[in-house]
């Protein structure tokens, strides 16, 4: 459980923080001491454990520091940049700044990133990059312009993957924004485009980022106060194309978007991440812990005096300027054992594990011809596929999605479904989609049915029906309004699977005589006895058009074959029964006569199934008749032309009844028989046998 | 394979004692196991769980603890305010000694095993040192108020703790004075009890103790301070008994509800350093109390009024998948206690106080009608089964064992203390009993008696080692023979087998291996080379005077007496290896006969399974099936001789205490179903299953 303990401020020294607030928080080599620039002229070294200050050192009066001090870990030398150009190296021993080594670059420094194991590099306001070293063996040399003018560098950050390191770095340029990923041995420089989406007119306020084996998983805090998240592929597929990236909302109003005061965001871990900034807009601001997973608030702590708008985190703390004061607030997220309290606690999981995809067996893919035999002659094929890619671009990207969702992982699948569905305009979009979903989850790709439903496409609709085991019941019940209320026509020209239909026509003469004979017999109830007898004569007055109406289809194929898919859907009654009050009384009442259309086929023969491939099942029918009469009784009571409907399904239920209560009596008699047959069994104290042995 | 008539017995009413306490050595992997009735029972979970040795119980002995110390010497105390030590060697009582504090509740060894604490009715506790062939009495304890039910030492035996009824009480061994008093809460689910009884109590090395009582509770509480730290209500009835795991890391309950709870130590979170106790899995093999629980390194042992052993593995202990992977229940006897007559068609079943004999009746159907009669009919009964006999023994002692004379004219039977000898007399359907008295000084004690086929001489094991022959003839007797036990060991014979031509004895020890004498002789021929797991029944089969030994692992051997070797059937059995299903059985072999018209055919049985091994057919490999209940339908006759295999099984009868072939075509199996059982115990605490 996420916790933050009780804050301490590092120093009582005031800092001459300017109105942005402090200029960087850095680590230093030593895990308990930090940097600290302030926007003028001094780096303090702190130690945090012992709440003070152990060095200081300013530049001379009128110059300006403009860059944050780092520490280069390989040396253990601190680096700062004042004035844009001058790049400033000195150790602990050193008192002055003005005496420590000095070299002037030819070009306006934007940041020095540093983490350890690795050199430190140094972020040029035009977007190059250069090692340290490399600088300093040339601090004259020649810096070129990698992003275009008005382009301005707003945030970046530095990592190392498997020991490459890797920088990305986020530009803005007339609201729109772009992501830089250098790979730093590689020289490779990708540009992405992020699509804000919808909501074009959003600023982002922060941004952090986190890094797994394949992805860096970009969050941003926009204007509107929800969090964003976008993946970026490391080794991207096509460095020379100007790539864009979806971003996805991870969650919603974290923060007041119109506050006045700066909002900041980082990454604790793989699934918190902390936020400063006001809730409400009129509130006090606040440093609040989110689980990303869960989507809920962890824990949150009032900051009364007001921030700066930024948070930096290092180790368990996490730095703010809180009033006048640089203020720590430790964090710690323990994990939680539920397995723990009820004792079943194994040893704790290899941390290398999580990363194992959880899908099917991919190697078996359904419906696709892509046979692969192993992971290793899978990944040859790969290899070459992708050199046919880049060969033959006319090889549709639909292929290309299929065989990067063979392998990959599960982050990475949903960013490449995403893109597809993105571009979204192929031929064969159906028959991918069809293959992709198999084995999918719809938690997955929430767009895909969002998508679907805008576009009333029916067919995707019932595929996902089909695949999806974890449909929200609000989904559900959206498909069965459209199933209802689209038009016949519109139907006929869709190719829509019909495995669940039986044609129904075929035999129907005979139907009828077989149910004539069921009304007499009716298991031997009868129904004359019943005091609804009123009713019966009424009906009987037309009993030529209620046979018809019963045995013909109320709905056409195609749409039995839709509703088909929503009765073998997953549902939890509790989640669906409001939704269902949401659908026109027409249409229930259509519905209501199809489930009982059904029924009535379903109760010809003896096993009490519907004839076809993969019929909706007796239980299914009977489930949704109740769930429909439970949401809209009151209206459906009301309509004249379902009055037929209902006394059909009240004497349905009538004779279900009173079968019951026949098989109620005999049960006491066929006990009787089993404590017969049991007595046989037991032959009393002593008996003379016949024993063969095998 | 032929077909038998079989005298399917279900009258033998014989019910178990409930158990009492149990006591596991971690030295030797054995459990003792007392019962209601005084006897104690030696489990070996070495050797297949295989029920030893026994002590035989006595009326006025109720044993109420048991325990092991100085590593494997067994001691008991019990209501009669005696601590007895057995003689695992002897089988016998090494003596009795009065503690002169009332009925002894409870008893607990030092953790080094040198002194014996004991728990009286006059809320004495005391203190007695073990020396190497008595105990000694060394003190008293500050003298309570009430009956001590539950003593524990602490591991480092400084203190102990002491259940009584409605407190605890810790001790300093030291100077023998209560350092604290817990109370514990008589309230029950808001309902103040009368009392509170503290049924057990356990000592932690942390100073933890443990206690388990009467309401239902189970808690724990911290010595240094005497103060309650955690409690757990588990049952709506008493909770009986506790018992920790070596490692201090997990212990066992038992209820009064049957209901066998395991808590275990585990940490508060993943990684975490700091612990706690939770009760992790509750187990419903018992109908009745559960009077007492054990806990060896791998399971958990309960047993109680239902008079089940029950052995549940804890499957994170266990790594190979082997005997100790299975559950088990043990609720029979691992030795015979009916013997048969087949010339008058006998049965005598043994009970702890007393013996029954019975004629079986018989059918109008002849050969000619059963070779028409299906497997599995029941034929006509044309006179039933006769009770004739109901033999009381005097005195409190339970008889250890009996013995009917194949001509059923002699009945035998033996206690811890006397060997009767009775000579029937049949007079159409009247039966007379004489008893012939002036038995010999040396024939006292028995524990395994035999007659010979021809009903002329009954061999006796004594307790002390020897085995005595005794000529009969006519209403007398005649000492003939004893056979003295080797020199320097007195291990008692448990299992004697004769010829049937009279020439030869085979005893078996129960560790060492089977001894072979020549009865015209008299001397010893041979010794079958011992085996690592004991003998569990064994015959002498007619004409070869082939040995046939089965042991508790499940291995059936042959040896050829004259030849003084294994048979060659048997060198291939052991080189080709018995099925895994065979051996994976969980019930010994107790009884071993022979059919006299086919000389390669051996009959065994078990609890659960009845068996022909044909020695002329080929063995069985692990592919192929080993029990086919269903006959061959629609195969030829070459399916059929290919596929037939030499161990041939019935499971009709069960559970399965004697089987035995009256005559070539005859068969008689003894069964006692459990619901029989389950119907003479008293009932069980009634727990509501619906409603609230």
């Amino acid at each position: 459980m996420a916790a933050l303990e009780e804050e301490f401020t590092l120093s009582s020294v005031v800092l001459s923080a300017g109105p942005e607030g402090l200029l960087g928080v850095e680590q230093s080599d030593k895990t308990d001491q930090f940097l600290v620039t302030d926007s003028g002229r001094t780096v303090i070294l702190y130690k945090v454990s012992d709440q003070k200050p152990l060095g200081s050192w300013s530049v001379k009066q009128g110059q300006i520091i403009t860059c944050p001090a780092v520490c280069n870990f390989q040396t253990g030398e601190y680096v700062v940049v004042h004035d844009n150009k001058v790049l400033r190296i000195w150790n602990n021993e050193d008192v002055n700044l003005d005496k420590v080594f000095k070299a002037t670059l030819s070009a306006e420094v934007y940041r020095i990133l540093s983490v350890q194991g690795t050199e430190p590099l140094v972020l040029f306001k035009e977007g190059a990059v250069r090692g340290l070293e490399a600088l300093l063996a040339d601090p004259q040399q020649k810096i070129e312009t990698v992003i275009s003018d008005e382009e301005v560098i707003k945030w970046t950050k530095f990592f190392v993957v498997f020991r490459h390191p890797v920088l990305i770095f986020i530009t803005e340029k007339h609201g729109n924004y772009f992501a830089y990923v250098q790979m730093f041995n590689s020289r490779i420089l990708t540009k992405y485009t992020l699509l804000l989406g919808q909501d074009e007119n959003s600023v982002i306020k922060s941004f952090t980022a986190s890094v797994d084996r394949k992805f860096i998983s970009l969050m941003s805090l926009s204007s509107d106060g929800c969090i964003y998240e976008t993946l970026i592929p490391i080794r991207p597929a096509d460095p020379e194309k100007n790539q864009s990236l979806v971003k996805s909302l991870l969650l919603k109003a974290v923060v007041s978007g119109n506050a006045r005061n700066g909002v900041a965001l980082t990454a604790l871990d793989q699934d918190h991440v902390a936020v400063l900034g006001s809730p409400l807009a009129a509130s006090k601001e606040c440093l609040s812990v989110w689980n990303i997973k869960f989507q809920t608030l962890q824990t949150s702590k009032e900051l009364p005096q007001g921030t700066s708008g930024q948070l930096w985190y290092y180790g368990e703390h996490l730095f703010m300027l809180h009033g006048k004061s640089l203020t720590v607030i430790p964090y710690k997220c323990e994990v939680s054992s539920l397995a723990g309290a009820l004792g079943k606690l194994k040893h704790s999981q290899d941390p290398g594990t999580h990363v194992v995809s959880h899908f099917v067996n991919w190697e078996t893919p359904q419906g696709c011809g892509l046979g692969f035999q192993n992971s290793e002659q899978s990944r040859r094929i790969l290899r070459r596929r992708k050199i046919e890619v880049s060969l033959q671009p006319e090889v549709p990207p639909s292929k290309q999605l299929l065989s990067t969702i063979m392998k990959d992982s599960e982050k990475h699948i949903e960013v490449e479904v995403r893109k597809f569905l993105a571009l979204k305009q192929t031929p064969d979009f159906h028959t991918v989609i069809g293959d992709t979903v198999t084995g999918l989850l719809e938690s997955l790709c929430p767009d895909l049915m969002e998508i679907a439903l805008k576009k009333k496409d029916v067919q995707l609709l019932q595929l996902c029906l089909q695949q999806f085991p974890d449909i929200p019941e609000s989904v559900t019940c959206a498909c069965l309004k459209i199933f209802l209320s689209i038009g016949d026509d519109s139907l006929q020209e869709t190719d829509v699977n019909m495995e669940s239909v039986f044609d129904y026509s075929i035999n129907s003469v005979h139907d009828e005589k077989m149910e004539e004979q069921t009304e007499i017999l009716q298991n031997g109830f009868n129904p004359e006895e019943d005091k609804c007898n009123n009713c019966d004569q009424e009906l009987n007055k037309k009993p030529q058009d209620e046979t018809k109406e019963s045995t013909s289809c109320p709905v056409v194929q195609k749409r039995a074959a839709l509703l088909n898919a929503i009765l073998h859907s997953a549902y939890s009654e509790t989640f669906l029964l409001p939704h269902l009050k949401d659908i026109p009384a027409q249409h229930i009442t259509l519905f209501l006569k199809y489930l009982y259309f059904l029924y009535l086929k379903c109760s010809e023969n003896a096993t009490m199934t519907l004839p076809g491939i993969h019929p909706p099942t007796l239980n299914q029918i009977m489930d949704w008749i109740c769930l429909l009469l439970d949401a809209n009784f009151t209206v459906v009571v009301m309509m004249p032309e379902a009055k037929r409907l209902l006394i059909n399904l009240y004497k349905l239920v009538k004779s279900q009844i009173s079968v019951y209560s026949e098989l109620n009596k005999i049960e006491v008699s066929f006990r009787e028989l089993q404590k017969l047959n049991q007595e046989k069994n037991n032959r009393g104290l002593y008996s003379i046998e016949v024993l063969e042995l095998f | 394979m032929g077909e038998f008539k079989v005298h399917r017995v279900r009258f033998f009413n014989y019910v178990p004692s409930g158990i009492r306490c149990v006591a596991y050595n971690n030295q030797s992997n054995r459990l003792a196991v007392s019962r209601t009735d005084g006897t104690v029972e030696i489990y070996n979970l070495s050797a297949n769980y295989f029920q030893e040795k026994f002590f035989p119980g006595h009326e006025s002995r109720a044993t109420e603890a048991l325990c092991w110390a100085e590593g494997q010497r067994l001691f008991s105390a019990g209501l009669n305010g005696e601590i007895m030590e057995y003689d695992l060697q002897a089988l016998n009582i090494k003596y009795a000694m009065d503690a002169f504090g009332g009925p002894i509740w409870s008893m607990a060894a030092s953790p080094s095993g040198s002194q014996l604490l004991v728990g009286c009715e006059d809320g004495s506790v005391k203190l007695f040192q073990i020396t190497p062939d008595k105990i000694q009495f060394e003190r008293n304890f500050d003298r309570q108020k009430s009956r001590i039910l539950s003593l524990s030492w602490h591991p480092s035996g400084t203190h102990i703790a002491a259940g009584s009824i409605d407190y605890i009480s810790v001790f300093d061994v030291k100077s023998g004075s209560a350092v604290h008093k817990m109370i514990v809460d008589r309230q029950y689910m808001g309902v103040s009890k009368r009392k509170c009884i503290v049924w057990g109590v356990a000592f932690l090395s942390d100073g933890t103790i443990i206690s388990v009582d009467s309401a239902g509770k189970v808690q724990f509480w911290d010595s240094a301070t005497g103060t309650l730290v955690k409690s757990h209500l588990i049952a709506n009835a008493d909770v009986q008994s506790i018992a920790v795991a070596d490692q201090e890391d997990s212990f066992v309950v038992g209820t009064a509800e049957g209901t066998v709870f395991h808590f275990q130590l585990v940490p508060v979170t993943s990684n975490s350093s700091e612990k706690q106790w939770v009760r992790t899995k509750p187990f419903q093999h018992h109908t009745h109390d559960v009077r007492t629980v054990a806990h060896s390194p791998t399971a958990l042992i309960s047993g109680g009024t239902d008079t089940h052993l029950v052995f549940r593995p804890l499957m994170e202990k266990v790594e190979v998948k082997n005997y100790d992977a299975a559950l088990r229940k043990i609720t029979f006897p691992h030795r015979c206690l009916i013997s048969c007559s087949k010339k008058r068609q006998l049965l005598l079943f043994q009970f702890a106080h007393h013996l029954e004999l019975w004629r079986l009746g018989s059918t109008v159907a002849t050969g000619k009608f059963l070779v028409s009669g299906k497997n599995g009919d029941t034929l006509p009964l044309s006179k039933n089964a006769d009770h004739l006999l109901h033999l009381k023994t005097k005195g409190p002692e339970n008889i250890i064992c009996s013995c009917i004379s194949p001509c059923g004219s002699w009945i035998a039977y033996s206690t811890v203390s006397r060997f009767f000898l009775y000579r029937l007399n049949y007079e159409h359907d009247n039966i007379s009993l004489k008893r012939v008295s002036k038995m010999p000084a040396f024939l006292r004690s028995a524990l395994q008696i035999l007659f010979s086929e021809d009903s002329t001489k009954l061999f006796v094991a004594s307790n002390q080692g020897a085995l005595h022959i005794v000529q009969l003839s006519g209403g007398s007797f005649k000492h003939l023979h004893a056979f003295q036990p080797q020199s320097g060991t007195v291990e008692a014979m448990c299992l004697l087998a004769v010829s049937p031509d009279g020439n030869w004895l085979a005893a078996s020890g129960t560790s060492a291996g089977v001894h072979v004498y020549n009865v015209k002789q008299l001397k010893l021929h041979c010794t079958v080379p011992a085996y690592n797991f004991p003998v569990t029944a064994m015959a002498i089969a007619p004409n070869t005077n082939n040995l046939v030994i089965a042991h508790s692992d499940q291995q059936v051997f042959e040896y050829s007496i004259p030849d003084k070797q294994y048979t060659d059937w048997s060198r291939t059995v052991q080189k080709q290896g018995f099925h895994h299903l065979w051996l994976q059985r969980d019930t010994p072999i107790t009884h071993i006969s022979f059919h006299p018209k086919r000389p390669m055919h051996i009959l065994l049985h078990d609890a659960y399974m009845f068996c022909i091994i044909d020695k002329s057919l080929p063995l069985p490999n692990d592919k192929t099936l080993l029990y086919n209940p269903f006959p061959p339908t629609n195969e030829s006759d070459v399916i059929r001789r290919r596929t037939a295999h030499a161990f041939k099984i019935s499971k009709i009868y069960k559970p399965l205490l004697f089987m035995d072939l009256l005559d070539e075509r005859t068969l008689v199996a003894v069964e006692r179903p459990l619901d029989d059982i389950i119907a003479q115990l008293p009932p069980p605490i009634k727990k509501k299953k619906f409603g609230t």
